[in-house]
């Protein structure tokens, strides 16, 4: 445990746990909205920032965060004044962020070697001041997430009818873009800009298959998310590479191991089709010869009716009788 | 008492004059006015591509529209009274992941509800109470996503009984729902209508509501056919639908003797595919 007590270890961690709860807890509401590479595409932009703070020689953090969310802002008016018309606006946006970036850093100078510890994420450069950005920061997406929970799943599962109640649309997507985009630049030194979006992704699609329920997935993403980015930054310190790789290898490790649990949850809630009563014919037909077993885990629609349970195999709803079944 | 012009008065629930509405440069409602008072349960009829629907989110709010509409004698621009509204939106626009039918019925509470603080008991109350309404109570705790079709729909009429409205508007609260859940929703219609709510729903079919519907209002091309008109009397729109099956309206037995005369008989083949307008 020699790596604790080094101070930019202390720092390291605890910014890779601010991003490690901030970034799937704002990422569970882009992934609601089939929104999930935004992020990406804003760490592209926040590229551009990080390139005028090295060519003006000031800090890259509050350059980068303002820039970024100013892009992310635009980016949410034009599409909901349906002016962006699909993908391509965006892909200008973005790679023109990427390329001013490395363009601006090419004149001030530095290389790309520079840049990488933006981009992929580095252990050494967090200073106190960033660390003091990264936590404030940090503390307001998780303070606005939580505490609009409601409100911000209400909009990104339904967007008419939360404006039929009421709710400030359009401010509430400003709000959830702004702080996405506030977490894609607090998480450019310890994931780095290009791979923070896996983790506004990953641990959410993890907390998915092995947690049921809105809120409950939130808090489970936000789990994993800092399960992720602390080993990561840990592992990170032991290999000598860049921490943003090693996060993003293990929250998708994690991922890989929670399919088995979707599964079994699957079978759990699976989809049930109500049939009335009545509609139970008399006739007592034998099903065709049948060497398959129905059970819950068979993989056929259960219907449930009459008091048992029905498998529909080929079109057919098949009810178990003593040793064989019946067509019902 | 079908299809009867509703006498002029001053307290309508929802009034609109002469509203056009143009999506994309094409024009889907053309001068639509109409009138519905308090406790009235009025079904809205056309054919698809009629734009009905389109109407429906006008009157509403949720798109930009010439002419004047009002909600509860408030003209739409100074309506804030939002939780007086009870809307249920076609099934296929919610993106939900691994929410539950409760989260889902929860967001009906948010008109009312302050930010960042969390759901007080009458909030949780109305929430239970709206799952019971629709007999969901026992699947509060199911991904809305695993629930079937006609469960579905019911979540979402609970979710717009949880806000306490008392103008309901429904979109095609019918469409691809089974027998069963059909007859369940009449119920709590007719409950609603008990107490006095207001029900307003875009229709294809009247369905299990035949008996509750006070009014219909027929809508052909984006106008509102005068009083009288039949629904599916005459194949307005079905020109630019290609694929539509001509053959699933009997307009013989619709016009042969039916017990109304003036209205379809419900078709067997719904599909619950979405309204294109």
């Amino acid at each position: 445990m020699d790596w604790f007590s080094l101070a930019f270890m202390q720092r390291a961690l605890l910014a890779a746990l601010i991003t490690g709860v901030t970034a799937p807890a704002i990422g569970t509401f882009l992934v609601q909205r089939r929104l999930s590479l935004l992020g990406d595409g804003l760490g592209h932009l926040a590229v551009a920032g990080v390139g005028l703070a090295l060519l003006t020689g000031t800090a890259p953090l509050p350059l980068a965060v303002a820039i970024c969310v100013a892009g992310s802002i635009g980016i949410e008016l034009l599409r909901e004044s349906g002016r962006a018309s699909g993908d391509v606006g965006l892909a200008i946006l973005f790679y023109g962020g990427l390329s001013a970036g490395l363009l601006l850093a090419g004149l001030a100078g530095q290389g790309t070697g520079t840049l990488s510890a933006y981009l992929f994420g580095s252990l050494l450069t967090i200073s106190a001041a960033d660390l003091w950005y990264i936590t404030i920061l940090g503390a307001i997406v998780l303070a606005v997430t939580i505490g609009l929970l409601p409100q911000l799943f209400a909009v990104s599962a339904d967007e008419p009818f939360a404006r039929s109640i009421g709710l400030r649309v359009r401010l509430l997507n400003v709000v959830v873009v702004s702080l996405a985009a506030v977490t894609v630049t607090v998480s450019m030194r310890t994931v780095g800009l290009l791979l923070v979006s896996a983790l506004m992704v990953v641990p959410v699609a993890t907390a998915n298959h092995v947690v049921v329920g809105f809120r409950n997935g939130l808090f489970a993403a936000m789990g994993l998310g800092a399960v992720a980015a602390l080993s990561g930054t840990v592992g990170s310190y032991y290999l000598n590479t860049a921490p943003g790789s090693l996060i993003v290898v293990i929250a998708i490790a994690v991922f890989a191991l929670s399919w088995p649990v979707s599964r079994a949850l699957q079978r759990r809630h699976r989809p049930v089709v109500e049939l009335p009563d009545d509609s139970a014919p008399a006739v007592h037909e034998l099903a065709e010869t049948h060497p398959h077993v129905h059970d819950a885990d068979c993989g056929h629609l259960a219907v449930e009716h009459a008091g048992h349970t029905d498998y529909i195999h080929d079109g057919h709803r098949h009810a178990a009788h003593e040793d064989h079944y019946d067509e019902h | 008492m079908l299809l009867t012009e509703a006498p002029a008065s001053t307290d309508a629930v929802v009034e609109a004059a002469s509203v056009d509405v143009v999506l994309n440069g094409v024009p889907i409602v053309r001068g639509a006015s109409l009138e519905i008072r308090p406790g009235e349960m009025v079904a809205i009829l056309g054919n698809n591509g009629s734009g009905k629907t389109t109407l429906m989110r006008a009157l509403l709010g949720l798109i930009p529209h010439r002419g004047e509409i009002s909600l509860f004698g408030t003209p739409l621009d100074d309506f804030t009274d939002w939780s007086r509204l009870g809307y249920v939106p076609q099934r296929g626009g919610i993106l939900v992941q691994q929410a539950t039918a409760r989260e889902v019925v929860s967001s009906g509470r948010l008109g009312t509800r302050r930010p960042f603080l969390p759901a007080s008991a009458a909030d949780r109350k109305a929430v239970d109470a709206a799952l019971a309404e629709v007999g969901l109570a026992d699947r509060a705790g199911y991904p809305f996503v695993r629930l079937s079709g006609g469960q579905q729909q019911r979540v979402l009429i609970a979710r717009a009984l949880a806000t306490g409205a008392d103008l309901m508007v429904w979109d095609e609260p019918l469409a691809g729902v089974d027998r069963n859940t059909q007859e369940l929703l009449a119920g709590v219609a007719a409950r609603l209508k008990q107490r006095g709510a207001t029900i307003v729903m875009v229709l294809h079919e009247l369905g299990c509501f035949r008996p509750l519907i006070d009014r219909t209002i027929v809508l052909a091309d984006g106008r509102v056919m005068p009083p009288g008109y039949s629904h599916h009397e005459h194949d307005h729109g079905h020109e630019d639908e290609p694929g539509h099956d001509h053959s699933d309206h009997d307009h013989r037995a619709v016009h042969g003797g039916h017990e109304t005369g003036e209205l379809e008989r419900p078709r067997t083949t719904h599909t619950g595919l979405e309204e294109v307008s």
